[in-house]
């Protein structure tokens, strides 16, 4: 049987259009774009071509406000290490409870190292950040804001356009980590106040180990691989020029299947949300339903764990991910489903099922019917399963 | 993905003995579902016998904690009290074949909830000594609280007393500073404590990790003796801080400091080991290729392998293969080989991968 993917806030698979558009750049066109002959002219222009693609997609003004990467990591590395290096009498930086690691970790880091001052704003039931503490923590004091455009694990859509005026308001700078929600939603940068945003290939069907950061016309940048004066000195190292490629022509089939993503896709997500909640008790959907990606299900089971639900999902051929602790190796369940008080009766128990373009009807009731005896095989198991809505005390109708 | 054995697949697919026991007069519970782990783990003793007649479990938690829930009732029932008292994590971790590292608290957790429903069917009341803290040393899985309480009651003062009495810091050794940071807070209040002298405390940065690495290895110097079973013993996932916890029965200074329970003690103090016998380059030579040879099928099982490329005085040069390429465990893999080989010619010997 055909293995049903639902994993792809994960990783994507590669589009096999990206894939033909990228060869060429291993073999004939294996020039050095920033040499002066043949070789390197006809390089360097399919790397402006891939960054004319990807401004188009973003809705970016000029093309070279867009500097390659090697993917969302490292773009959120640049762009707050860069905000606090550009302004230096400015020592703190706001971001959100729900964000990356690629964000938490490294504000962490410069907190402990050097003595940055961190505001995490912390959000709310739904995974709503709450507005009025990040006004409070907005001063002149603050260099750079970094708050995401999607949650990766709920699908959550934050404000970020409304933040960015309010961070400009006082002259911080506003960066986002725009992973998931580049290729998912329409973007127009041009319109917005945004001043930094992180992208990554793999996310929308192009190659791993190549991203993007925006950096908007004008706002200070300091590099933060330094090196040779490629991307006009914004990032040293010779170009990805396949991953460029590949890059672009991923960003060119994410806008022409923008409006299949927001209409058919979310129909997907809402058919499965709405039968696995018709026919598993105790279960709940987490993040803000109203005002999420349309790819992104994050379903949460009570008194199960989620690692148990991957096995046995991956056993009927389909592909999931659980913000539960036994998959990452640690012992608390996500951070941001802590972040948001979901219970721990059923943090633990959290399956996101995330969609892309490629997924079918057929994928949908698959799930559908495979998911309802392996939530009740795992709950026979349990010592803490009663019986459905037996447990009421711990069940909390607000997520639903 | 976990990479777990067929076996841990087997019993978590198919679990044995689940569900509620009618009539148990022993019953163990451990964990919390904050934890993402629970067990309660329910006995039905012969009052007469003292024999486990029947074993039942329900498990809240991932695939290896209700994989180590089934062995354990599989493996307790039939034993009297006083037999299923001497089992330890470690043997519910074999009997699935192992566990990775990151997941041997599972066999723990069984471990704990069999000493608890035995202080029940006594009648007495079981303190669950499991202090959870960062996991240090990922390699052989020691969290914090088992090298604080090493350091505590031994009396550490060095990196590599820590690795002998903890096996953290064994393996990649990327937990260094990790460890070093620990030994220097917890000496640091045994100063305050008049545990042990200002000067015996441990300084960070005092021990070069790189020296270090070399000083420990003849700490894995054991008997020149095959045993094809315990070959598991030199994969890291199957040879973590096996050493029982103080239980009802026979309450040991620490879980660490107890020896452990395979072959010979290892502490650095106790130095005392059989010669290494003597043999020529051709029987030497012979003896690794067989010990390869005994490993690989391990290997191979996880979709790895291994081959004998040159043996250069002690320095054993192999290939690895498979799924060993590229896999972050593989300077792990390459330090159980080397283990495995030391053990079985009871010689020091370099691995190197080629």
């Amino acid at each position: 049987m055909k293995p049903v993917y639902l994993d792809n806030n994960a990783t994507t698979r590669v589009d096999p259009q990206v894939v033909a558009a990228m060869l060429p750049y291993f073999t004939e066109q294996f020039g050095n774009p920033s040499s002066m002959h043949a070789f390197g002219a006809e390089v360097g222009g399919a790397v402006k071509r891939a960054r004319k693609q990807l401004q188009s997609l973003i809705g970016a003004e000029f093309d070279h406000e867009i500097v390659f990467t090697s993917g969302g990591t490292e773009s959120d590395n640049a762009a707050i290490l860069s905000a606090l290096e550009a302004m230096p009498e400015r020592t703190e930086m706001i971001t959100s409870a729900v964000e990356h690691p690629a964000v938490l970790a490294l504000a962490a880091h410069l907190e402990k190292t050097r003595g940055i001052k961190v505001h995490i704003i912390p959000v709310d039931a739904k995974g709503r950040l709450d507005r009025d503490a990040y006004r409070a923590a907005l001063s002149t004091r603050v260099a750079v804001v970094s708050i995401m455009w999607a949650n990766n694990e709920t699908g959550t859509l934050f404000p970020v356009v409304d933040l960015a005026e309010e961070a400009k308001a006082v002259g911080a700078l506003f960066h986002t980590d725009a992973v998931q929600a580049v290729g998912k939603i329409p973007i127009d940068l041009k319109s917005t106040a945004i001043d930094m945003l992180s992208l990554s290939g793999h996310k929308l069907h192009g190659p791993k180990g190549i991203g993007a950061l925006y950096v908007r016309r004008g706002v200070r940048f300091r590099s933060l691989i330094k090196g040779g004066q490629q991307e006009r000195g914004r990032r040293g190292g010779t170009e990805n020029t396949p991953g460029i490629v590949g890059l672009g022509k991923a960003a060119e089939l994410a806008e022409l299947n923008m409006h299949d993503e927001v209409t058919r896709v979310r129909s997907l997500r809402d058919r499965l949300e709405k039968g696995l909640l018709q026919r598993i008790p105790n279960t709940f959907v987490t993040g803000d339903a109203d005002n999420r990606l349309p790819n992104t299900c994050n379903i949460a089971c009570e008194f199960i764990e989620g690692e148990a639900i991957l096995l046995l999902l991956n056993r009927a051929g389909i592909a999931a991910s659980s913000g539960s602790a036994c998959t990452s190796g640690s012992l608390e369940p996500s951070h941001v489903l802590r972040a948001m008080s979901v219970p721990y009766t059923a943090a633990h128990g959290a399956t996101r099922f995330s969609f892309s373009r490629e997924n079918t009807d057929e994928d949908v009731d698959r799930v559908i019917e495979a998911m309802p005896p392996i939530i009740e095989k795992l709950r026979d198991l349990s010592p803490f399963w009663q019986g459905a809505g037996e447990a009421p005390a711990a069940f909390k109708p607000v997520y639903a | 993905m976990w990479d777990y054995t067929d076996k841990v697949k087997d019993y978590f697919f198919n679990p044995k003995n689940a569900g509620v026991l009618a009539g148990a007069n022993a019953v163990g519970e451990v964990g919390a579902i904050s934890c993402g782990d629970a067990l309660k783990l329910m006995l039905k003793v012969n009052p007469a016998t003292e024999v486990i007649e029947e074993a039942r479990f329900q498990t809240f938690g991932c695939g290896s904690a209700i994989a180590s829930s089934s062995a354990l009732t599989e493996i307790v029932t039939g034993k009297t009290i006083g037999e299923a008292l001497a089992l330890t994590n470690q043997d519910i971790a074999d009997f699935l074949g192992g566990l990775p590292p990151e997941k041997m608290h599972c066999s723990v957790m069984g471990y704990e909830a069999l000493q608890a429903a035995v202080a029940n069917y006594r009648g007495e009341e079981w303190h669950d000594d499991h202090e959870e803290g960062a996991l240090v040393c990922k390699c052989f899985g020691v969290d914090e609280g088992v090298i604080e309480r090493a350091i505590r009651v031994n009396k550490l003062t060095t990196p590599e007393q820590v690795t002998f009495y903890t096996k953290a810091g064994g393996g990649c050794l990327t937990c260094f500073e990790g460890i070093e940071q620990v030994l220097a807070r917890v000496n640091d209040s045994m100063v305050e404590d008049g545990l042990i002298t200002a000067e015996a405390a441990y300084r960070i940065g005092s021990v070069d990790p790189r020296a270090m690495k070399a000083k420990a290895q003849p700490k894995q110097l054991r008997q020149p003796k095959v045993d094809i079973d315990r070959v598991m013993a030199a994969r890291p996932s199957a040879d973590v801080t096996a050493a029982p916890a103080p239980g009802a029965a026979a309450p040991a200074p620490t879980r660490m400091a107890a020896p452990a329970p395979r072959g010979p003690a290892v502490s650095p103090l106790a130095p005392s080991r059989p010669a290494a016998p003597k043999l020529t380059t051709l029987q030497k030579i012979k003896a690794i290729e067989a010990a390869i040879e005994r490993l690989r099928p391990y290997l191979k099982a996880d979709g790895g392998d291994c081959e004998l490329v040159d043996v250069d005085g002690d320095t054993v040069q192999v290939k690895l293969s498979g799924a060993c390429v590229g896999c972050q465990m593989a300077s792990v893999t390459i330090s159980g080989v080397r283990e495995k080989l030391i053990e079985t010619l009871g010689i020091p010997l370099k691995v190197v991968p080629v």
